[in-house]
């Protein structure tokens, strides 16, 4: 990541051509990968595919469905009946001397190139914003500042070359397709394209039920713009201005040039998205309806999907902690403790939407973080999502404590990860609690990058305002 | 003591029932009972014994609810549950289908997997066919001895539709490979004959030499047939003769005496009939050994009569004749070296399971032809002018083994074969996590020249909660045999003779399909610490606390500077919010003790104690609600 950083400092001309060019080569890496796919046997690591998004029972539900039977009997299927009939024909093709999955790997390549050109393009925007508030603040002078990295480039490889990523898009799982979804809701939102921004949250919460409370930040986007430093920084920086002289950056947010000391809010937007977001699941509804016409409907849908989901009913090891809470807790407390793990992401929502209402990004990448950490099902996919969120927020976050720490700490619980699973599993010299530790020590140094995230964007907003101008101005 | 009391009973029954036969009309169907033990020596130097008993009992309300040999426990059964048929086996050891046969009647009848295993069909509703179900594996777990309660539970019964031979929607299949069959089953088995074990051919179960054999199955089958209740009770023994090898690969001689350790001395005298027979199978020239005496064997009794048949001979003995005086002590003598072998089924089934590892694996079922294989390709069972066999493969996977059915593969002679070419018909009803087990339902046509058939499913091991781990977890799940069946192929024995006197006789003429168990499967799971809740408990909390609590910190820090700025924020009223920028400024610009923290200062205390009233009055009304709902109880 910081090699990725230098070079992208280095050049700016060369920038647009270098990018393609790692991009590229990671679509190639990919390729290279996929053809010995058989070989590395990533699809059955729990690290990369949970019941939820295994491409085998995706491929059993698809069985299921052409011998006439529902695709969720059996709970072998638990995913999305839409999925299903995108993805389940590809798994039955099979070209002579190729791996199996070929055209899905295939799908999941195209799948991750489109999140990363997303990526991009939010990348650009908040590049932009950041240059805009930087300059309205006053902290940088000329337009063409070599201060501010190019973000969107950043996440984009850093997304396209995270090894969690790699691994989700060769190890067939379905993860891509759901980043895709969550990725084109936060692009919809932050280029202002409100159905497209509807229809990626609707999709996105249709395939894996976590992203619906990404309809906070999104609401946020669409109604206070894009990420921005605290209000009351150019509140003070508009009176310190217009006491001294007349405003000239009159090109700045319109929102921003009114001194009052509330944000307007865009509720017509607002409205438009709320609109299109039932406009897109009502679609949802009728085409999930329309293919499992004949098996159960939408009801089963949600009992096997969303019902699945919230009840934990699936005790096979992930990266997560509840598989082994669950096979072990009392019989008597498992509905008090599902409660409770699940009430806990939406107690963080309020708190962290009220600090941080202002970033609304910022706050849609610790949502995401969030939910990966507490996902009843988290699978490293989840991870790639919100590393390389975060990778959108380099500039803000320069100076996050414990990076090192926490690198560290990811190669590590991702290197020890396999070696305990084929203790436990395979070689049975190890017990459960081997993996089980390794998921909690994944599961601490998760928590540790959330909170020094939001402390470090805390700190950044603290940092802003000592080192405006116009606030020594007025200290003085 | 028991025989002299019973020999003051029984006259009295007869006459008894003698008496009732005469009020009710003389065309009354009678209950009828009748034992037979069927004497079989194996081409492994083993002998077969096989006691029959066949209990009749006209429709149930010609006597009211009264019988006089049929056992009331079981005509209750029928009554209450309704259960039109059923077929419980109690079976230890491995038929062993290569030597002892695989596609006689016998084998197809009695060769049943291990553990216990039931089936039943009645006659409910669709809708109360598992209620039934649900109800008479807890009456017959009572009944005899064994946990078949735990066939209650819908993990561990299905619902064949045709892949078990009898097409019927109120089918329900179960089996408990893990169940260990001992005397106390087969004590209340007993309890169910009119004569228990006391007298007739039932007196030869000695419980150590039945249980030290080979192969051990009893079976209970009954079934409602026009003229009433039919019970019949089986009990298929595989027994090796004490013999002292002498050198001269001579089968082993034996007598009933040397075999039970016991006589019969005399019929059953409830029993209508009660004979001994003797199979002989693959004599040399089956049309000189009718005599009793030859160059090949020597049997101690002289039968009665004799049936020839297409590939064996039956001796027949009635033990009518012997009392206790002279008792029924069959002996066989063998006088030289004889090979023969049994008639094998066209395939031979084996399962077997593939991969290493915890997490997943692989059901290989093998079937490989045998040596009738060759006869088949002879035979003219043709289908289109192509020798075709038709095999059909019955298997419940429990829910914990999760079958990907996707994976499905089948190989013919070792080539990988598209599934529509072989396999004619599939029924799949997948396992459900917790709530239903997985049946599989296949029936395949194979040509006759083929070598062997390898079917291959890819499963992935379930995770279980510590509760649901038996107690001795690390010992592993089985999965219930697989049964093969072929349709296309029927046992019988072809008697030259019409013969339809003697109930087990008759039994084997009827045509019965040829079907085959394979092997239980053991597959270990993982299991979890089982000494870890408490610790997994607090040590998951603590993280998930460590969460909570340093988010909630990071989000509510303030540093010095913005803790002034509140305070000074928090004097302000609401009317002043319009000059929150310029106020902000001025405070910033001057020291803290601003002139107008007074009055602002004041206004606070109104507002602190409006605030504190509220509080006061809020935890009043607490208390009182507390007082209120405390007292109400």
């Amino acid at each position: 990541m910081t090699k990725d950083d230098g070079e992208m400092v280095e050049e700016q001309k060369k920038k647009p051509c270098r990018f393609w060019i790692w991009a590229l080569s990671s679509v190639l890496f990919r390729l290279i990968l996929i053809s010995y796919a058989g070989n590395l046997n990533l699809s059955s690591r729990p690290e990369v595919s949970t019941p939820l998004t295994s491409i085998r029972r995706l491929a059993e539900g698809y069985w299921l469905k052409q011998a006439s039977m529902s695709p969720y009997a059996g709970s072998m299927y638990h995913g999305s009946p839409l999925l299903l009939s995108l993805l389940g024909p590809l798994t039955v093709q099979r070209i002579k001397g190729q791996p199996s999955h070929l055209f899905c790997s295939l799908v999941f390549v195209i799948a991750d190139i489109l999140s990363a050109i997303l990526l991009r393009g939010i990348g650009k925007k908040l590049q932009m914003a950041y240059g805009l508030n930087a300059r309205l603040l006053g902290l940088l002078k000329s337009p063409r500042d070599k201060g501010i990295l190019p973000c969107g480039d950043i996440a984009a490889l850093v997304y396209l070359w995270n090894p969690f990523t790699i691994v989700c898009c060769v190890g067939l799982s379905t993860s891509p397709i759901e980043n895709l979804a969550v990725i084109l809701a936060l692009n919809g939102a932050v280029t202002r394209r409100v159905p497209l921004a509807a229809f990626g949250l609707v999709m996105a919460t249709h395939l894996s039920l976590y992203p619906a409370i990404l309809t906070i930040p999104v609401i946020f986007l669409l109604g206070y713009g894009l990420d921005a430093p605290p209000l009351k920084l150019f509140l003070q920086t508009r009176n310190v201005e217009s006491g001294n002289r007349s405003s000239t950056s009159s090109a700045s947010k319109q929102a921003k040039s009114k001194p009052t000391a509330q944000l307007p809010f865009l509720w017509k937007t607002v409205v438009h998205f709320v609109f299109w977001a039932l406009v897109w699941s009502l679609c949802v509804m009728v085409l999930c309806r329309l293919s499992l016409s004949k098996h159960g409907g939408l009801e089963e849908m949600f009992k096997r999907t969303y019902g699945f989901i919230l009840s934990i009913e699936d005790l096979s090891p992930n990266i997560g902690v509840f598989w082994y809470f669950f096979a072990e807790v009392f019989d008597f407390f498992r509905n008090f403790f599902l409660i409770v793990f699940h009430v806990n992401i939406l107690f963080m929502l309020l708190p962290l939407a009220i600090r941080l209402k202002h970033r609304p990004c910022f706050l849609a990448f610790i949502y995401l973080a969030i939910s990966s950490l507490l996902k009843s099902y988290p699978s490293v996919g989840d991870s790639a999502l919100y590393l390389s969120l975060w990778a959108l927020f380099v500039n803000e976050l320069a100076d996050m404590k414990f990076s090192f720490f926490l690198f560290c700490g990811y190669l590590g619980v991702s290197l020890l990860s396999p070696v305990m699973h084929n203790l436990w599993i395979w070689r049975g010299t190890g017990n459960a609690n081997f993996y089980f530790g390794n998921a909690i020590g994944y599961a601490c140094f998760q928590i540790v990058f959330v909170v020094e995230s939001v402390s470090a964007m805390l700190n950044h907003d603290r940092a802003l305002k000592k080192c405006n101008p116009n606030h020594q101005k007025v200290k003085n | 003591m028991a025989r002299t009391v019973l020999t003051w009973w029984i006259p009295l029954l007869i006459l008894q029932s003698f008496l009732l036969a005469i009020a009710f009309g003389s065309n009354e169907v009678e209950e009828e009972f009748s034992e037979s033990l069927l004497l079989k020596p194996l081409p492994d130097r083993k002998v077969l014994a096989h006691f029959h008993f066949e209990n009749r009992a006209p429709p149930s309300n010609s006597h009211g609810r009264h019988h006089h040999l049929f056992p009331k426990a079981i005509s209750q059964l029928v009554q209450k549950f309704r259960v039109k048929e059923m077929e419980l086996s109690f079976t230890q050891g491995r038929w062993n289908h290569e030597h002892w046969g695989g596609s006689d009647t016998l084998s197809s009848m009695n060769a049943k997997p291990v553990g216990v295993e039931l089936w039943a069909v009645f006659d409910v509703p669709r809708s109360e066919v598992d209620t039934s179900w649900k109800n008479l594996t807890h009456a017959l777990s009572g009944l005899f001895c064994a946990s078949i309660n735990f066939l209650e539970s819908s993990t561990s019964y299905a619902a064949p539709t045709w892949g078990f031979g009898r097409s019927s929607d109120k089918l329900r299949y179960g089996s408990l490979p893990r169940e260990a069959v001992c005397t106390e089953n087969l004590t209340p088995w007993l309890k169910l004959l009119p004569c228990r074990d006391k007298d007739g051919i039932s007196a030869l179960m000695n419980r150590p030499s039945v249980y030290r054999g080979f192969y051990h199955s009893q079976r209970l089958h009954l079934s409602m047939i026009d003229s009433g209740m039919l019970l019949e009770q089986s009990l298929t023994v595989v027994l090796q003769p004490d013999t002292v090898y002498d050198g001269k690969d001579l089968q082993p001689s034996w007598s009933l005496s040397s075999l039970f350790g016991r006589k019969v001395v005399g019929k059953c005298v409830l029993a209508k009939s009660s004979n001994v027979y003797l199979q002989m199978e693959g004599l040399a020239h089956p049309e000189a050994h009718t005599l009793l005496k030859n160059e090949e064997f020597e049997l101690s009794i002289k039968p009665d009569r004799t049936l020839r048949e297409t590939s064996s001979v039956l001796f027949i003995f009635d033990i009518d004749k012997s009392s206790d005086s002279e008792p029924f002590d069959l002996s066989l003598t063998w006088k030289l070296p004889s090979k023969w072998s049994c008639q094998q089924a066209p395939l031979h089934a084996s399962r077997f399971l593939m991969g290493s590892g915890n997490e997943r694996g692989a059901i290989a079922i093998l079937l490989k032809a045998t040596e009738s294989q060759d006869k088949l390709s002879g035979k003219d069972i043709t289908n289109g002018g192509r020798c075709r066999i038709k095999a059909n493969v019955f298997q419940i996977f429990p829910w914990y083994v999760k079958v990907y059915y996707h994976t499905l593969q089948i190989f013919v002679d070792q080539q990988q074969n598209t599934s529509s070419e072989v396999l004619k018909k599939i029924n799949v009803s997948p396992s459900a996590d917790k709530m239903s087990s997985g049946m599989m339902e296949m029936m395949l046509e194979l040509p006759c020249e083929v070598k062997s058939v390898a079917i291959s499913i890819e499963y992935d091991k379930g995770f279980l909660h510590i509760d649901e781990y038996p107690p001795d977890a690390n010992q592993g799940f089985d999965i219930p045999s697989a049964l093969i069946s072929f349709p296309d192929h029927h046992a019988s024995l072809d008697f030259k003779e019409e013969l339809s006197t003697l109930p087990l006789l008759s039994k084997f003429k009827d045509k019965s399909l040829v079907r085959s168990y394979t092997e239980v499967l053991l597959v270990p799971l993982t299991t979890p610490d089982f000494s870890m809740p408490y610790n997994v408990i607090t040590i998951t909390c603590t993280v998930f606390a460590l969460y909570f609590g340093s988010l909630l910190n990071a989000l509510r820090r303030r540093i010095g500077e913005e803790e002034r700025f509140l305070k000074s924020k928090g004097k302000k009223t609401g009317g002043l919010k319009q000059l929150l920028s310029r106020f902000t400024a001025k405070i910033r610009g001057r020291p803290v003790e601003s002139p107008s923290s007074e009055p602002t200062a004041a206004a606070q205390s109104s507002v602190l104690s409006s605030k504190l009233l509220f509080k006061i009055i809020l935890v009043a009304g607490v208390a009182a609600a507390w007082q209120y709902f405390s007292t109400d109880k």
